[in-house]
């Protein structure tokens, strides 16, 4: 009988100690996981289900996007650019933007549905996110076909042009030389000239081609 | 002592006055020698001097859209020791500061483990805690002066930094609690303010010495710091700290999320873009004198600036002079801790001599700060991030400086 008791023990405490080895916290609700899940890989993880086409963004995108982001992606004053710049990368004022730069769609999708619009953001529904952003995909002539079906199934199928533009950080490789190299203490330099001036250079603070952080 | 001052201490001596001294025209019994001052309690919550009041973070307008989307920068110029004062810790925002009820506020943490939790910020606080002094640098730090010397000023340069003490849990601790899964490798950090600021982290830096911290400086982080908790990930760059945070999410692959692809890659001049560039490399900057702490006179003079590196403890710290021709070691004072600031002197004599100032870190990895040609060399004008390039001031001979760049 003991046995029994023991068994019944075990069985109601087991389940128990798994649950909590912090001994604190609780699970997320189905409520919480809704809500705060939203991140997307670019293999499609994460999409939710819906559906949009460009033709469908376009008055959401004029209406909620276009008063910074400008009309056709080229942005207004200094709020970010969203389209142009193909061939830019190599230059002097490379614009890196979703046709030019970015490697996934899934990181458009991913971005709007935590911060955008800017003001009110997590605001937009799965469909309204799919079809802004094939309407931003259009803007950057990756889709060409207004119609196009964006969904959980299509999305991870479209390849942005730069995919392929990014390798994993190199320095301890690419420059090996800036470890353990014999310093100069005295004499290192024949001559040294000035080269350069903050007070000459000063930037003026209002152009859109002053060099932006982010 | 000034003569001036020393000719009273000698009249003083000598009995000549018998007045008491009169406030306007003697500051050898000032106003507060003579009168009280304020009683305690005027000011619950401490500020510092009022003729301190210079010393405050600045932004630089033209930089960003608006406010909400911006930075500004830790007066560097103005701070000695290692430790940044709480209310000067430079400010990233990118959908302004969320000002978070901690009662309301929840951490979860979910994806491939075996057991995922929400924990509250009480909860939090009753889990074993940590004390560590680490140093923050935003991935842009310097971003500005890749093309050419730009804005004069140390707190502009390199005020995306500071070094604060932070308390609070290490993930180590609640990621074996919660039961990490066979096959995870990433973790997801994600924000709850306006931004949703998310950002992939690989699991063994998560399991290494990351933590969630409440606290910094021995007080509750401050709102624009991330109050009520913030991920801190050492020695790697500032966007990864993620403020506000309320959900951490392993996963077996990377996220590949706007700030790891639009932003914080490196583009180099063929085109193509380094990616993942977390760690921060060695970097050191000379604090004061500097454009906005000029030389006040001739005689003695401490050259103070700060070293630091991503990948360990600065073992050594070179200062220059004369625009790099001839080298002196500086002296590190205070603590010298893995992936903190150091604090570095030269004690030394000036006469009024132009000097071309500079000064270069070495880490315990063997790491050498580079000149700002030798990274252009590797990395072209376009990458933005990770400048840690030697910085140049000009000292002209009535002690004002300039930040310039040599040849
Ligand atoms: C009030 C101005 C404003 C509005 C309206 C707005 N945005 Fe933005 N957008 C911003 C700002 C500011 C940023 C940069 C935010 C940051 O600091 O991270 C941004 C960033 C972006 C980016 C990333 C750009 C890059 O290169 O990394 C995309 C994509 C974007 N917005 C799309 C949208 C879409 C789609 C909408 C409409 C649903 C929208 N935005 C509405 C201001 C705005």
């Amino acid at each position: 009988m003991w046995r029994w008791a023991s068994l019944v023990l075990l069985l109601l405490f087991a389940p128990l100690a798994q649950a909590a080895p912090l001994g604190l916290g609780r699970a997320p609700t189905a409520a919480e996981l809704e809500a705060w899940d939203i991140d997307v890989r670019p293999d499609g993880k994460g999409l939710p289900k819906g559906r949009g086409t460009a033709r469908e963004g376009e008055a959401l995108y004029q209406e909620r996007c276009a008063s910074c982001h400008g009309e056709f992606g080229e942005g207004i004053n200094r709020w970010p650019e969203l389209a142009g710049g193909e061939g830019s990368l190599t230059g002097d004022r490379p614009l890196r933007t979703i046709g030019s730069y970015w490697p996934y769609v899934s990181t458009v999708f991913d971005f709007l549905r935590h911060a955008m619009p800017f003001g009110n953001a997590q605001s937009l529904v799965p469909d309204e996110i799919y079809a802004v952003t094939a309407y931003l995909l259009g803007l950057n002539d990756v889709l060409k076909d207004e119609d196009f079906e964006l969904n959980e199934r299509t999305l991870p199928s479209i390849r942005l042009p730069n995919e392929a533009g990014f390798f994993d950080d190199d320095r301890e490789v690419a420059e090996a030389a800036f470890w353990n190299r014999p310093v100069c203490m005295v004499a290192c330099t024949a001559e040294v000239r000035i080269t350069g001036r903050a007070a000459v250079l000063d930037v003026t603070p209002d152009t859109k081609s002053a060099p932006r952080i982010e | 002592m000034s003569p001036r001052l020393s000719r009273r201490l000698m009249l003083g001596a000598g009995g000549a006055a018998a007045v008491r001294p009169v406030a306007a025209e003697d500051d050898v019994i000032p106003e507060w020698s003579r009168t009280l001052g304020e009683g305690v309690d005027q000011h619950p919550y401490g500020k510092p001097s009022i003729h301190e009041k210079a010393v405050i973070r600045r932004d630089v307008g033209w930089l960003t859209a608006s406010p909400q989307s911006s930075v500004n920068f830790t007066p560097l110029h103005a701070l000695d020791g290692i430790i940044t004062p709480n209310g000067l810790c430079f400010e990233r925002h990118h959908g302004g500061m969320a000002d978070i009820d901690p009662a309301r506020h929840r951490l979860m943490i979910h994806g491939m483990v075996e057991r995922p939790v929400v924990l509250t910020m009480a909860e939090l606080k009753r889990l074993p805690r940590v004390n560590r002094i680490y140093f923050l640098e935003c991935a842009a730090n310097s971003g500005m002066e890749w093309r050419g010397a730009q804005l004069n000023g140390v707190q502009f340069t390199h005020g995306m930094i500071h070094n604060v003490m932070y308390t609070g849990v290490t993930l180590r601790t609640l990621l074996d609690a919660a039961g990490v899964k066979p096959g995870a490798a990433w973790m997801l950090a994600e924000g709850a303010d306006a931004a949703g600021m998310d950002r992939s982290i690989p699991l063994g830096k998560a399991l290494d010495d990351c933590m969630v911290a409440f606290a910094q400086n021995g007080e509750a982080l401050r709102p624009e710091q991330g109050y009520p908790l913030r991920l801190v990930v050492p020695g790697w760059q500032g966007n990864m700290w993620v403020k506000w945070l309320r959900r951490l999410k392993i996963g077996d692959a990377p996220w590949h999320t706007r700030e790891e692809t639009s932003k914080y890659t490196d583009l180099l001049a063929d085109g193509r873009a380094r990616r993942f560039t977390w760690v921060m490399d060695a970097k050191s900057v000379i604090t004061a004198p500097s454009p906005q702490a000029p030389v006040v006179g001739h005689g003695p003079l401490v050259i103070s600036g700060i070293a630091w590196s991503g990948r360990g403890t600065i073992s050594r710290v070179d200062v220059s002079l004369d625009g790099g021709r001839n080298w002196r070691e500086a002296r590190l004072d205070g603590p010298v801790l893995p992936l903190s600031m150091t604090r570095f002197y030269v004690d030394t004599e000036w006469h009024g001599q132009e000097m071309l100032l500079q000064s270069r870190a070495h880490d315990s990895t063997g790491y050498v700060q580079p000149t700002k040609a030798e990274l252009r060399k590797i990395r072209g004008l376009n990458s933005i991030y990770h400048n840690n390039g030697i910085q140049t001031w000009l000292i002209r001979p009535n002690g004002e400086s300039e930040n310039v760049e040599v040849g």
